[in-house]
């Protein structure tokens, strides 16, 4: 993990590096990790938001992506369709994951970044569209996860602008 | 050269110890973008004159080639009916029943000739969106795996986001493949593209289909930029023929120091392991003339229901 997080450290400086010395031409990756990158979803990762809401744009602008800090499972390790607890500017959100870079099973999308979408305790999308395309695997996954007495999950579906 | 000798007189050797399969072409079977076979074992032993083994070689050839063999060719256009060269993996009765199963399947489905690098359109029955036909457009960027477990990736990138679908050619819920631009590519495979900028991997959703028909498949000899490190894996290290030269701008001086240590230019001569690499001439005759009828039979019915 400590790759990862030194990996993720050192991308979030080099954006604000970027952001706020623009006169700088190039930048110098230093690449200190010496494993392959992980990409399990597990606490702490760093997440992509997909949604248009204030919230997630912003932090997605200011290069300090949400982090997780709980993912609702058993074994800790998020995949498609997982409800996480993210850190996102100070504020604790839930999100739903609806990509992942890690590999699948036949059949399942993989996207090039880990995507999530920021909902309400009650299920409710932050924002009112998802901008990239989402995994049609999520009809079925949410509506399981959806109780009658808990919350809505499947609203996150009827914002999605595409499904593959 | 002395080093390539002793190679050769192992061969030779393998041979007199009744061993069969010398007569393997030195290709991948697997890899489509090498369609030139080079027979450097059987033309090194026509040029020893002396050589008793050399002669016997020649004979064989003259009986061989009066038989109406088979063309070699035909096994890049189906790769997946020929077993992994392995012998811990091979399975003689396993592989009849899997090629059996696989020309049952081509019976009722259309899977054409393609290659990595040509670009598709697949239609999927999905189990999550009932009573709708979903289909996915991409490049292959992936072949592996032989026998009914054969699989392909597809990559696009939809809205500015990469997305690969692995598939089954033989899963059941693949309802039709199309291929939309048939051509080759210069690498055994495109997992590069991860790591390029999208306009590489880029295809519209309703593309039209652009296939040239003429007897040869175009090889596109396109060389990739890749963006700047991190990547997925490590591409410097294998020079791949279809990543630009521009690499070496993205790497330091330390890495390629070691990238010329780690490589082996003498792999090429290396008898051995073109052998065990390699799945013998004759085993591939004998499947290819076993599904020969059947696939040209596929073939025309599928063209004649297209048309």
């Amino acid at each position: 993990m400590w790759h990862s997080l030194s990996r993720i450290f050192t991308m979030s400086v080099l954006v604000n590096l970027v952001n706020t010395a623009t006169s700088c031409s190039t930048v110098l990756w230093r690449g200190f990790h010496t494993s392959p990158a992980c990409h399990r979803l597990q606490k702490l990762s760093r997440l992509r938001v997909v949604d248009n809401s204030e919230l997630g744009k912003q932090a997605m602008l200011e290069g300090k992506p949400p982090r997780i800090i709980q993912v609702y499972n058993k074994n800790g390790i998020g995949t498609t369709g997982d409800i996480v607890l993210c850190a996102i500017k100070g504020l604790k959100k839930k999100g739903v994951i609806v990509g992942v870079k890690a590999q699948q099973p036949v059949l399942l999308p993989r996207t090039d970044s880990n995507n999530v979408v920021l909902i309400e305790d009650n299920g409710t999308p932050l924002g009112t569209r998802i901008v990239v395309p989402v995994p049609s695997c999520l009809r079925t996954i949410l509506k399981k996860k959806t109780h009658a007495k808990g919350a809505d999950y499947t609203k996150v579906l009827s914002i999605a602008t595409r499904f593959v | 050269m002395a080093f390539y000798v002793s190679r050769l007189s192992l061969g030779l050797e393998l041979r007199r110890l009744g061993c069969k399969t010398m007569r393997c072409s030195g290709v991948d079977c697997r890899s489509s973008s090498s369609t030139s076979t080079t027979l450097a074992p059987r033309s090194l032993a026509d040029d020893g004159k002396t050589d008793k083994l050399g002669r016997r070689e020649k004979k064989n050839l003259m009986m061989s080639e009066s038989v109406d063999k088979p063309d070699l060719n035909l096994r890049f256009k189906y790769p997946e009916m020929f077993p992994e060269p392995f012998m811990i993996w091979r399975n003689p009765v396993k592989e009849k029943l899997e090629r059996k199963d696989m020309l049952a399947r081509r019976n009722c489905i259309s899977i054409p000739e393609f290659y990595v690098g040509s670009v598709l359109r697949v239609n999927l029955s999905n189990i999550h969106q009932p009573d709708k036909v979903s289909s996915f457009v991409g490049i292959c960027i992936e072949r592996k795996e032989t026998g009914l477990r054969a699989s392909i990736t597809l990559r696009n990138v939809i809205d500015n986001l990469g997305v690969e679908i692995k598939l089954e050619l033989y899963d059941p819920r693949l309802l039709k493949i199309e291929v939309l631009r048939l051509e080759r590519r210069l690498d055994p495979h495109l997992r590069y593209l991860r790591d390029a900028p999208p306009e590489y991997s880029t295809f519209p959703l309703d593309m039209k289909p652009d296939i040239n028909r003429s007897d040869e498949v175009p090889l596109n000899r396109i060389k990739v930029k890749l963006n700047p490190r991190p990547w997925t894996e490590n591409w410097h290290k294998i020079e791949y023929k279809g990543i630009d030269e521009s690499i070496d701008d993205l790497i330091t001086n330390k890495w390629k120091a070691r990238r010329e240590l780690l490589r082996k230019p003498w792999e090429k001569y290396d008898l051995m392991k073109t052998y065990r690499a390699t799945l013998p001439e004759e085993e591939m005759e004998e499947i290819l003339t076993e599904i020969k009828d059947d696939v040209e039979e596929h073939d025309r019915k599928h063209s004649r229901r297209q048309s």
